[in-house]
């Protein structure tokens, strides 16, 4: 049951990023974290996956995996990452990320076809450096490029990414431009080398609503354009809603729900995804008190007994102490790994606010359907 | 002292204008001539893109910056100029203020009771120190901790229990306004929530006021009883949030008002966002003056722009 393997979508498109039973730990001064216990992710061609969850639940690490980001001090215990692409010859390869020996990864796999997007555009830019001069870097590395080819080229990206005056911007310096311009510049330093993935780590987290927005829907837009997998790594769930295709949620390490966009927020399933969405408020409540999940999430560092989510669980049944549970299938694309879906469970209502608020939502989303 | 007076704003912020000369040619205008109050135990919020001047408000209202120009009276006295003892005082003790980061704004090197207890010590508030110890343990209650965490340092708390210390400190001088600065951006959605029911009914029990600065709208809508609409240090729209939310007059506000996401796939994906861009827009800031469009809705603007926007 728990070992199925979660398909993304049973649609034509290609599978192409594979994870399969991730397990990572982290040595600290304080004893061993066990920060992924056996994660499951795949990522289809042209799609978009958001992996949602609170600070701490590993869902930054689990892409830090994938790009060979991870820390001296983390170690990979089982699992693999499979990437497929097609090599220089034209022909379909699979690789295991993990597997691969940094220096190979570094030339052929991260910015070439595995790019990242980091949260503070301030802290991933050179300051010393003008932001052409960053764009073309990895042309240089990359793709051979002669200098005349690169700047036509990151002219060309620089215009992608909506920034006007491209000529002029190509010589400024980080400190000159304003927080979104900034981090379209990170977004077109992604772009360079033409990737096959592109994972946004709250990309616009330190960014304002209305350039959120922009940035969003600017990356939506190439996506279409060059046919990008795209991972967002967010807890905003209105982000979640704009760009995704599918969802994974993520609790203590583990993914508690998967299924699509439409399935994670009209019929959540898991208690832990009921309380993210009551959580945040949308514009209609005006409940007395918002709901919210009790407690904060566990510590890593001593192994949770049963579901780690029990404890914060006004839903949790006895046997949440004992034992883990496993995914439980709901449709072709959504599972949960709740015990309030196992057959023999009470059964169990959403939260009163939840349901009410679902109920708007479906109104609303009638009226453009 | 204690007499809620309901007619009488608490704090009147008048023509506010903060500068920061940087060199001889150039100055920053971060806010200029802003204007709105506050009555006992409202909540009133102030919305705007990084830069739009909310936090420097804020830091002018509690004097962390000395106005260059306006007026500000809080309970009745003034408090723009140069501070007497009393009035510094009663400042200092009636108007609180939580930061938005938990972590860089409480003494990593100083335990959270003598965190919380400064403010008691300073305004000699508890006889001794037992006394003062139980007015923390109280209060530590009140904001979901426990009194054994008052021998604890900051760093042994997680986001959500720091700020509630950030809370607590701010409290424990029983004040009449709270400027909430960004207090919950830097934690999760799930102890976004915490803290926000927390702020409520702490409001409910000691009707405190806040001034609540936010970027996250949905949530500025759900807490707050008024709001005023920031942009490049003009409040360009204010007014109770159903004025606001449900009739935006300002194309700033629309734009914002558009921008904000819906947790609604269906609804999310169709939408877009409305663009909006001073420089382009050919509106002046400066030469609009207020409009009141009904009831305490005001927009800034000159009477042409006012008529075509309502037009719309």
């Amino acid at each position: 049951m728990s070992e199925a393997k979660v398909v993304g979508n049973p649609s034509a498109n290609k599978k192409i990023l594979d994870i399969k039973n991730l397990d990572i730990s982290f040595q600290t001064n304080a004893g061993t974290i066990h920060a992924i216990r056996g994660v499951n992710l795949d990522l289809c061609k042209g799609e978009t996956v958001a992996i949602v969850g609170e600070s701490g639940s590993g869902k930054s690490v689990t892409m830090k995996a994938v790009m060979g980001l991870l820390d001296s001090n983390a170690t990979v215990n089982s699992g693999e990452i499979l990437y497929t692409y097609t090599d220089e010859k034209g022909q379909e390869a699979t690789v295991d990320l993990l597997k691969l020996p940094k220096k190979q990864l570094r030339q052929n796999f991260n910015g070439q076809r595995i790019a990242m997007v980091f949260q503070d555009p301030m802290t991933s830019l050179d300051p010393t450096m003008t932001i052409g001069k960053q764009i073309m870097e990895s042309m240089f590395l990359h793709l051979q490029m002669d200098k005349e080819a690169a700047k036509a080229r990151a002219l060309e990206l620089l215009e992608l990414v909506g920034i006007p005056d491209a000529e002029k911007r190509f010589k400024n310096y980080p400190h000159q431009l304003s927080g979104g311009m900034r981090q379209r510049v990170v977004i077109a330093i992604a772009l360079s080398a033409n990737p096959d993935i592109l994972i946004c780590d709250e990309p616009t987290t330190a960014l304002d609503v209305t350039i959120q927005a922009r940035i969003l829907e600017l990356i939506m837009e190439i996506q279409q354009k060059m046919g990008l997998s795209v991972v967002y790594i967010t807890h905003d769930l209105g982000v979640v809603a704009k760009v995704a295709d599918y969802v994974d949620v993520m609790y203590a390490g583990k993914i508690v729900e998967v299924g699509n966009v439409n399935e994670i927020f009209f019929e959540p399933k898991h208690p832990y995804t009921w309380g993210l969405l009551s959580a945040m408020p949308d514009l209609e409540t005006d409940d007395d008190r918002l709901y919210s999940i009790p407690g904060s999430p566990p510590n890593l560092l001593r192994e949770p007994k049963g579901d780690a989510f029990a404890a914060r669980n006004q839903f949790a049944l006895a046997i949440d102490e004992k034992a883990e549970p496993p995914l439980f299938q709901i449709s072709p694309t959504h599972w949960a790994a709740t015990w309030l879906l196992h057959p023999d469970a009470p059964k169990v209502e959403m939260p009163p606010e939840l349901v009410a608020r679902l109920a708007r939502a479906r109104k609303e989303a009638e009226k453009y359907l | 002292m204690s007499e809620i007076n309901l007619k009488e704003p608490l704090l009147q912020v008048q023509n506010l204008v903060q500068h920061f000369p940087i060199s001889r040619s150039f100055t920053v205008k971060a806010v200029n001539g802003v204007s709105f109050y506050i009555r006992p135990g409202e909540t009133y919020g102030l919305v705007g893109e990084s830069g739009s001047g909310k936090t420097t408000i804020g830091r002018s209202v509690i004097r962390l910056y000395n106005p260059t120009g306006g007026q500000m009276l809080f309970q009745g006295q003034d408090i723009t100029g140069k501070l007497d003892g009393k009035t510094r005082e009663m400042l200092r003790k009636d108007m609180q203020m939580i930061f938005q980061d938990p972590m860089a704004s409480l003494n990593p090197r100083k335990k959270v009771e003598d965190i919380i207890g400064e403010g008691l010590e300073i305004h000699h508030i508890g006889a001794s120190k037992q006394e003062r110890q139980a007015l923390i343990g109280d209060m530590l209650k009140k904001v979901g901790l426990s009194p054994e965490h008052a021998a604890r340092y900051p760093h042994q708390f997680s986001g959500g229990q720091r700020q509630r210390v950030g809370i607590a400190r701010a409290l424990i001088m029983n004040p009449k306004l709270i400027i909430a600065d960004e207090c919950i951006s830097a934690l999760d959605v799930s102890i976004q929530a915490q803290v926000v029911n927390l702020m409520r009914d702490i409001q409910e029990e000691t009707h405190c006021a806040y001034l609540f600065i936010a970027h996250d709208l949905s949530m500025v809508k759900y807490i707050s009883d008024r709001i005023g609409v920031l942009h490049l240090g003009y409040m360009v729209e204010s007014g109770t949030k159903e004025e606001i939310f449900s009739n935006p007059v300002h194309p700033y506000t629309k734009s914002l008002l558009s921008a904000i996401p819906h947790p609604n796939p269906e609804v999310e994906k169709r939408r877009k966002a409305i663009t909006y861009d001073y420089a382009s827009s050919g509106l002046d800031y400066a030469a609009g003056t207020e409009h009141n469009v009904g009831g305490t809705h005001t927009v800034l603007g000159t009477d042409e722009d006012i008529r075509r926007w309502q037009k719309q």
